[in-house]
């Protein structure tokens, strides 16, 4: 099986790093994984976009024409790939930035105001870890156990307190993926 | 060792590394920084060398230096700047040296911007530089081939003593995926690396023999001299050429009714829309050289199934390999040609749109 993912927002939303940590947890999980980011000259505040594809097989392309999963974390990104989804296939999206949201019916929108959760639970830096936990509730991507034992070798030593806030993050995203 | 997630430009540093490369020059450019800011970070740490020049031809000279003293040498730039190393490369390809470049490309001519892009194809294979010579161009497709070619290119290099190219380009250099990392040379094994070279290289004259004197050179002023240095260099290039020719093939067989051809980045765009047109009951194979020069001409041609109606060309260029794929399929099948440039990647959809048309 492979799933192909769009994530998808403003600069500096974290929309890289969810990316990362997904394709990074597949392959500790023993699945193929490729992580490939936008790049070139974007101010702050511009778009960013990442595909990550998880899969049982050799990846083919690292570039996805038709995602299974999109994250929108702005209306900018759900127009731009929204109607590139797959049927049947996951979009998030954040309505706090989307005011406009998805028109599709033919694909599950799980929709959540992702920016002011993130900010209720304590900073708006743990968004982008919202955003994975309603993907791993919602589909099961990969395993809350893994992630949580990717981030807590990266950020236990360097910042604890943060780690607390990010895997409260998860598990709320996970509540909402696991309801919508 | 288990796998690690990484960039294909830290990735083939970090192989080059641990391939014994302990000397590194070069100047940033994007797409490629991150190999220039990997070497900064991690030469020290294994004593070796790591000098940011002050530009991409001083760079390339610092690199036909050291190669001449016999050691495991590399540089990498991204397409303008590896313009600027051409002479370089050609006196490095004269005089007979060992050395590994690498080229993160990007969309061209000029400064073009800063995309992938795989408009440097004739400037790496048919000679950038003047003169006649051959640099051995590898063309990576995955990361993991990316860090696998830095070894396999000093030892080519060694092997011919003869400049080698990896070819990758921004999306390879940018992309991460899973990396392994298959070995890793002692400090007494870089240093035995550097014996089979003592016969030529500039080396200290360790028992006082005066006598004792290698000269690095790519200059022969007497034609008669020259025509028969020409003429050693082709019969080595024939040897590389019956010896190193690489390729990759994908979903070739009997039953093929369209034979792709596409190197590097291209070629994974390519097997996705192979994938999508399998399901679909459609036959396409692919062959993708992984060696530019050689040139697996052979393998091409006889890759072309008994029911391929169509040989058709991918590249992120104009149709660059396009002229050799011609070369190798001489008449025998009609050969199509498309691609994307100014740094603009073809997607899966587009390239299974194309291959669709031929089935009309």
């Amino acid at each position: 099986m492979t799933t192909e993912m769009i994530c998808a927002g403003f600069g500096g939303q974290g929309v890289l790093t969810i990316g990362k940590f997904i394709a990074q947890s597949g392959m500790k999980e023993g699945r193929n994984v490729s992580w490939l980011p936008s790049y070139g000259p974007e101010m702050r505040g511009g778009t960013a976009n990442v595909s990550a594809v998880v899969s049982d097989e050799p990846i083919a392309s690292p570039i996805v024409s038709y995602p299974d999963i999109l994250v929108a974390l702005n209306q900018p990104s759900l127009d731009k790939f929204g109607p590139q989804v797959r049927k049947n296939g996951v979009v998030i999206v954040n309505t706090s930035a989307c005011p406009h949201g998805c028109k599709r019916e033919d694909v599950q929108i799980v929709a959540a105001p992702m920016s002011d959760i993130a900010l209720e639970i304590g900073s708006i830096r743990v968004l982008n870890m919202l955003a994975i936990g309603i993907v791993i509730g919602k589909t099961g991507l990969i395993k809350y156990d893994t992630l949580e034992e990717d981030l807590k070798s990266f950020l236990a030593a360097k910042d604890p307190d943060l780690l607390e806030l990010n895997l409260t993050a998860i598990k709320r995203g996970m509540e909402i993926g696991q309801q919508g | 060792m288990s796998k690690i997630l990484m960039k294909g430009n830290e990735a083939v540093a970090e192989a080059a590394i641990r391939a014994g490369c302990r000397l590194y020059f070069a100047y940033p450019i994007t797409p490629q920084s991150e190999l220039i800011e990997y070497m900064a970070k991690m030469m020290p740490k294994v004593n070796g060398t790591f000098l940011q020049a002050e530009s991409e031809v001083s760079a390339i000279n610092m690199v036909y230096g050291a190669a001449g003293c016999g050691k495991r040498v590399m540089t990498s730039s991204s397409s303008p700047g590896i313009s600027l190393k051409q002479e370089g490369i050609s006196y490095i390809a004269g005089a007979q040296l060992p050395a590994v470049i690498i080229n993160v490309q990007r969309g061209g001519p000029g400064l073009g911007d800063i995309q992938p892009a795989q408009g440097d194809y004739f400037q790496a294979v048919k000679g950038g530089g003047h003169g006649d010579y051959r640099m051995i161009v590898l063309a990576p497709s995955s990361v993991q081939e990316f860090a696998d070619m830095a070894s396999e290119a000093f030892d080519l290099a060694d092997k011919y003593r003869n400049p080698v190219t990896i070819l990758a380009d921004g999306m390879l250099g940018q992309m991460m995926e899973p990396v392994e990392f298959k070995e890793t040379l002692s400090d007494e094994e870089i240093e035995a690396l550097g014996e089979q070279h003592k016969s030529w290289c500039i080396h200290p004259n360790e028992d006082g023999d005066k006598k004792h004197h290698h000269e690095i050179n790519s200059l022969e002023i007497d034609p008669a001299m020259l025509e028969k240095h020409v003429e050693n260099l082709y019969a080595k290039y024939a040897e590389i050429e019956k010896n190193e020719v690489r390729y990759d093939t994908y979903n070739l067989s009997d039953d093929n009714e369209i034979l792709c051809v596409a190197w590097g980045t291209a070629s994974r765009v390519i097997k996705s829309a192979i994938n999508e047109l399998k399901a679909q009951g459609k036959s396409v194979g692919m062959i993708r050289p992984i060696t530019c020069w050689p040139y697996p001409y052979e393998a091409v041609a006889a890759a072309i199934g008994p029911k391929v109606k169509q040989v058709y060309v991918f590249e992120l260029n104009t149709g660059q390999m396009l002229d050799d794929v011609k070369i190798a399929v001489c008449g025998k099948a009609p050969v199509k040609f498309w691609g994307k440039v100014g740094g603009i990647v073809f997607t899966p959809a587009e390239i299974q749109q194309k291959l669709e048309e031929c089935f009309k």
